[in-house]
């Protein structure tokens, strides 16, 4: 039966930059129909390059496309293996151009770069039928705040910018499992209400869209999930078939691994109700998947089930969030613990008696710091109880203010403790970042309008 | 009948969690899927709201896999503002899962293979 392969080069802006180069080589050495997606698009990255668009009308795409692609574009343009990616952010058309310019000093030739675009809904009357998400119940959306406002599209855009003869196909916000959906949707012919299939792909681009944490990223764990060579771990590659059934695997040769646990732990990745994952294409049935190990590092995947897409898409809308400041100190050897405690309490004090106004948490990094809560529960516990006492110690603060100037003299606040504060502190780093808020709302499908353009070597100055 | 042990969850069991606005997921696993049944009563919706209740969770809803040998929580309001909001230096909450994995369950004492933790060789 025909088979198309897929593989996973990025699964989060963050990621390893090598990536790519290994699952292109496995995809070309397989030969046959193949498809490369990378997705680089965070929550935050739509916010972020949105400001960043506003000092460079051309920017406001992900910075590291152009290192992503360039060691795999010759490959990928020469062997007919189209390129997905989310990596527009709010400027696919720009992605794009880059992407054309960087073909150019390659020598490629002419390419044809998709641009799918109408994820942003600013100044559309999408806007005025926005319902909060139910995880965001009671939101209420100012429009005159919103910085960025994306829906989240299907894979029909980029299936049709694929049919079109799309080489590289860039789109701003879009579901992270159309990235592997569309170029099914092109490659097979399935209809748009075929929800097996549709299932059956999403549930495979939804175990792709994190890259390595289905071969053996984020998974480690040493005596208990050894990962071999986790420092090259190979990217995954789906091998898809036309009745919807699929393998999960990586390059021959590459670190990490795929088995049954890593792709039962991708499988509920970020999944709430696991019947009914909710995507603009169809929604997702998880909980009849049937995992059966096929060979070293192949995964065979079946039984998804599908039923139709819901009404409603889901949009993220971003708007300002306040200031974060955050200030760190060490404290070692004898009586670090009490040391570095009275400074969390005089930096409490301080705050209070400078006025300063704001959320406030102390971790106390190496006793208690990620598990707790805002209120140091955990902290006061350990605190009473101690089992043993570790003799190296970093206090954190991070409080939450309206304005800069508050979270500048509040960070401020935990430098001066090199001077002020108990004794032996030391390596006192403060940082302080504007915060944008994120809330998810659902917009009507019929207030969508996905669109789908080709730029060539012609529109690059 | 084969003797009942007490154990870390961590020790029989592995997880991942993942964000959703301030919605945290964790989806748990039994590294031996015939074990599942002798673990789910133990990991009841009650047990892991009064784990997360330190960081305010309101709701804990579990759906059953057992077919993957597991189940997947779903905690609101647990990360006290999610990754664009909280003050945590872990805002998605990733690091939850092995909160979970710290909890104490009871197994028969043939499941943990002679008492010794079943461990893969290295590679």
């Amino acid at each position: 039966m025909e088979m198309l392969r897929i593989g996973c080069g990025s699964g989060f802006s963050g990621d390893r930059l090598d990536a790519p180069v290994p699952v292109v080589a496995a995809l070309v050495a397989a030969g046959g129909p193949a498809a490369l997606m990378l997705e680089v698009l965070g929550e935050r990255t739509l916010a972020l390059a949105q400001r960043d668009r506003r000092h460079n009308p051309e920017g406001g795409y992900e910075p590291a496309l152009e290192a992503l692609l360039r060691p795999v574009l010759r490959d990928c343009v020469a062997h007919g293996i189209p390129i997905v990616t989310n990596g527009g952010a709010t400027n696919p058309a720009g992605a794009a151009r880059a992407v054309l310019r960087l073909g150019r000093e390659l020598g490629l030739g002419a390419l044809r770069v998709g641009v799918v675009e109408g994820d942003d809904l600013r100044g559309t009357d999408a806007l005025d039928d926005l319902e909060p998400w139910e995880g965001d119940e009671g939101a209420v959306l100012d429009p005159s705040a919103v910085i960025a406002a994306n829906v989240y599209l299907g894979a029909a855009p980029i299936a049709e910018a694929l049919r079109g003869g799309a080489q590289v196909v860039i789109t701003g916000r879009a579901a992270d499992p159309a990235l592997a959906l569309g170029p099914m949707l092109a490659h097979f012919g399935w209809a748009e209400d075929d929800w097996p299939r549709l299932a059956a792909g999403t549930a495979c681009g939804h175990l792709l869209e994190c890259g390595s944490q289905v071969t053996g990223g984020y998974f480690a764990d040493p005596g208990l999930k050894e990962v071999p060579e986790p420092h090259r771990i190979g990217f995954p590659i789906a091998e898809m078939r036309e009745d919807g059934g699929f393998v999960i695997t990586k390059p021959p040769g590459s670190g990490g691994l795929v088995d049954l646990r890593t792709v039962k732990e991708q499988l509920l990745y970020e999944l709430h109700d696991p019947a009914a994952y909710l995507t603009p294409d169809v929604t997702l049935d998880v909980t009849t998947v049937v995992l059966a190990e096929e060979g070293r590092d192949r995964v065979r995947v079946s039984g998804a089930r599908g039923g139709p897409r819901p009404e409603r898409l889901k949009a993220t809308v971003s708007l300002p969030g306040g200031w974060l400041g955050e200030g760190e100190i060490s404290y070692a050897g004898p009586h670090a613990r009490a040391r570095a405690a009275l400074a969390g309490r005089t930096l409490r004090d301080r705050l209070a008696l400078l006025g300063i106004e704001g959320r406030v948490r102390v971790d106390l990094i190496g006793v208690v710091s990620v598990l707790d809560g805002d209120a140091g529960v955990l902290r006061e516990a350990a605190a009473l109880a101690p089992k043993d006492v570790p003799e190296d110690i970093r206090l954190r603060l991070a409080v939450a203010t309206d304005t800069r100037e508050a979270a500048e003299r509040a960070a401020r606040e935990v430098l001066s403790l090199l001077c002020c504060g108990p004794a032996g502190g030391g390596g006192a780093r403060t940082r302080v970042v504007d915060r944008i808020r994120t809330l998810s709302f659902m917009v009507p499908r019929e207030r969508v309008r996905p669109r789908v353009s080709f730029l060539g070597l012609e529109d690059v100055a | 009948m084969s003797r009942r042990v007490e154990v870390p969850l961590h020790r029989v069991a592995h997880a991942r969690a993942g964000d959703k606005g301030n919605r945290l997921n964790v989806a748990v696993f039994a590294y031996d899927p015939a074990l599942w049944p002798v673990l789910a009563p133990q990991l009841d919706e009650a047990r892991i709201l009064a784990l997360f209740a330190h960081r305010g969770a309101t709701r804990v809803r579990r759906y059953d896999l057992p077919r993957l040998g597991g189940c997947n929580f779903v905690i609101d309001d647990v990360l006290q503002g999610g990754v664009n909001g909280a003050l945590n230096l872990d805002g998605h909450g990733k690091t939850l899962s092995f909160r979970l994995l710290g909890l104490t369950v009871e197994v028969p004492e043939a499941a943990l293979g002679g008492g010794e933790v079943s461990r893969p060789g290295p590679s």
